[in-house]
């Protein structure tokens, strides 16, 4: 057998292990391990393109020398970040992450159109192979998106650029004609065998243009969907090239990533009952300023302090705590997790629920919460806590609003009409702390700050609990 | 018989890798969402393979070229580092802070 099918075989190995990784995160127990299993997968893949290179006689000094200060340079930015980002920017760091796959894509790109021989694609008459030039132009095109797509979303999501949907005029049109000429552009590319070069700096181009036009137009709080959308794109982007190089790793990859980003877009999409297509367009939210300003609310609403709150949890035999954003933003999970202590050794029964889309990425809070300490196995989803809420005698809304706004289920005309929510109007008392009397992000009025059991607890989220961590 | 395109079979390879993928993902616990994503930008960073080889790439008088493919695949590894590293670590980190109730010591 050739090195070449050892190596072969050798990606394949990598690729199982990446499969395993994760399917590793099925529970909690056994993720640690997949990750291992991941960490061992990259290693291999790393090492036998290595050897190969080696085999070539391809490692000159140079190169050596490119090789290593790329991957020193990188790693210890890599590790330096990951050791110092904090939970809460976990969002961020994600989207900007995407953002290095989707520049890495089309970077390989680059690379695969400048040296065709280096990747084996080159016609034998100073071109490229049409099937590798459509993959390269794929490559280079969703690469390009994820890249400055994700760099709008971090920046969104960091707060370097407000959260609110910027509506460019006709942006559909634009979007179309920007896509209608990536594709014009890829059939040049392809007519003249990839010795068009400015063809594939014009779809480069035209694909980092329309990462920002496609991004700008959403919501900070449609966020989760975006961050796992561009999670979907940087996969195809690898397995676009996974094609070019002919490796099973980076295909195999490619399709995993791939999928798991259109899954966990879908899954944010249910949990705030949007379609897909209606999230990505853009514009949602946008009123929730004026909205704000404009309908003055004016009925009285039953106000609470910290030591209120401590009295009646301390009296109670369960409660739910349901987190939202504004416990991130707060930093408030230490301080929950304490109250949390201290309730339970009044013997209080504590649970928390989690909604789909709390948070601004998939299993934000469900992070938060552990990072305080919170045992994951009184962390409950949605649908498998609802129920109890009818059996709790508080639930405590720590930073939460949209997400258990009845409205979703009872008014139709309600902009977050059909969307899932965690019923807390079925506890017998209900603690909300907010800063203030706004809206939620879809810009809808919460009935339940008006109801007799409802008691608003004015604040900032990690102040009102420390009070009533003090009250207990 | 006619000999198949290799290209079928990395496409057969790439479909069903979909389908292992569909599966595979919807078995992840919910709780575990965000470090699937910080996980799966780890692995995509596989993307480093096509890396080394642009940086590789020979210099036989094929004259600017392979130099910018050199700077370009050089570029890549560094992008794909940061993302293998802090990846993988970042993905340890959180998945280090998921504990179960310790029942045993609370003496209930």
């Amino acid at each position: 057998m050739d090195f070449a099918n050892i190596s072969a075989l050798a990606y394949l190995i990598s690729g199982v292990l990446f499969i395993l990784a994760l399917r590793g995160l099925s529970s909690p127990e056994t993720s640690r391990k997949g990750n291992l299993y991941g960490m061992i997968g990259m290693a291999i893949a790393i090492g036998v393109t290595i050897l190969s290179l080696l085999g070539k006689g391809d490692l000159d000094p140079v190169t050596i020398v490119i090789i290593l200060c790329g991957i020193a340079v990188g790693g210890i930015a890599g590790m330096t970040i990951a050791q110092k980002v904090s939970m809460t920017s976990m969002p961020q760091l994600v989207a900007a992450f995407h953002s290095l796959v989707g520049l890495a894509a089309c970077m390989v790109a680059i690379g695969a159109l400048y040296a065709p021989q280096a990747f084996g694609i080159d016609d034998g008459a100073g071109g490229i192979k049409t099937q590798s030039l459509i993959e390269l132009s794929l490559g280079v095109a969703i690469g390009a998106i994820t890249f400055t797509g994700s760099v709008i979303a971090f920046a969104k999501l960091n707060g370097n650029m407000s959260g609110a949907p910027i509506i460019l005029p006709a942006r559909h049109l634009i979007n179309i004609a920007l896509g209608v000429a990536v594709v014009a552009l890829i059939v040049t590319l392809i007519v003249t065998h990839g010795l068009a070069t400015w063809a594939f700096w014009g779809i480069f181009v035209i694909a980092l243009v329309l990462g920002i036009t496609l991004i700008v137009p959403i919501g900070g709080a449609d966020m989760p969907v975006v961050v796992s959308m561009l999670n979907s794109y940087s996969g195809w982007a690898a397995a676009a090239l996974g094609f070019t190089l002919e490796n099973i790793a980076l295909i195999i990859t490619g399709a995993l990533v791939g999928s798991s980003g259109a899954i966990l877009s879908y899954i944010m999409c249910k949990g705030m009952n949007r379609n897909f297509f209606s999230v990505i367009m853009g514009g949602f939210g946008g009123d929730t300023a004026a909205a704000g300003s404009g309908a003055v609310e004016t009925r009285p609403v039953k106000q609470g302090s910290a030591d209120d709150a401590a009295f009646i949890m301390k009296n109670a035999s369960k409660v739910i705590i349901v987190p939202g954003y504004g416990m991130a933003v707060a930093q408030a999970q230490h301080a929950l997790r304490e109250m949390a202590d201290k309730l339970k050794e009044e013997g209080v029964e504590v649970k928390y629920a989690i909604h789909p889309v709390a948070g601004r990425m998939p299993g934000h809070m469900n992070v938060l919460l552990a990072e305080a300490n919170v045992p994951y196995d009184e962390v409950f989803e949605l649908e498998d806590i609802n129920s109890e809420f009818a059996t709790a005698d508080v639930a405590f809304v720590i930073g939460a609003n949209d997400v258990t706004n009845p409205a979703a289920k009872t008014d139709p005309t309600s902009a977050i009409f059909g969307m899932p929510i965690l019923e807390v109007e079925k506890a017998r008392t209900i603690l909300f702390i907010k800063r203030g009397m706004s809206a939620g992000y879809a810009g809808v009025e919460n009935e339940l700050f008006f109801k007799d059991n409802t008691m608003m607890l004015f604040g900032d989220a990690k102040k009102m609990v420390e009070g009533i961590v003090k009250g207990l | 018989m006619e000999a198949v395109d290799p290209t079928i079979f990395r496409l057969a390879i790439f479909v069903l890798a979909i389908f292992v993928g569909y599966y595979v993902v919807w078995s992840v616990t919910p709780a575990l969402h965000t470090p699937l994503m910080a996980v799966t930008n780890a692995i995509s960073s596989v993307i480093i393979v096509g890396a080394l080889i642009a940086a590789a790439a020979h210099a036989e008088g094929a004259g600017i070229g392979v130099w910018i493919s050199k700077g370009a695949g050089g570029l890549a590894s560094a992008l794909a580092a940061v993302n293998i590293f802090g990846g993988f670590m970042v993905t340890r980190r959180m998945l280090a802070m998921y504990k179960k109730k310790e029942k045993k010591v609370e003496g209930k």
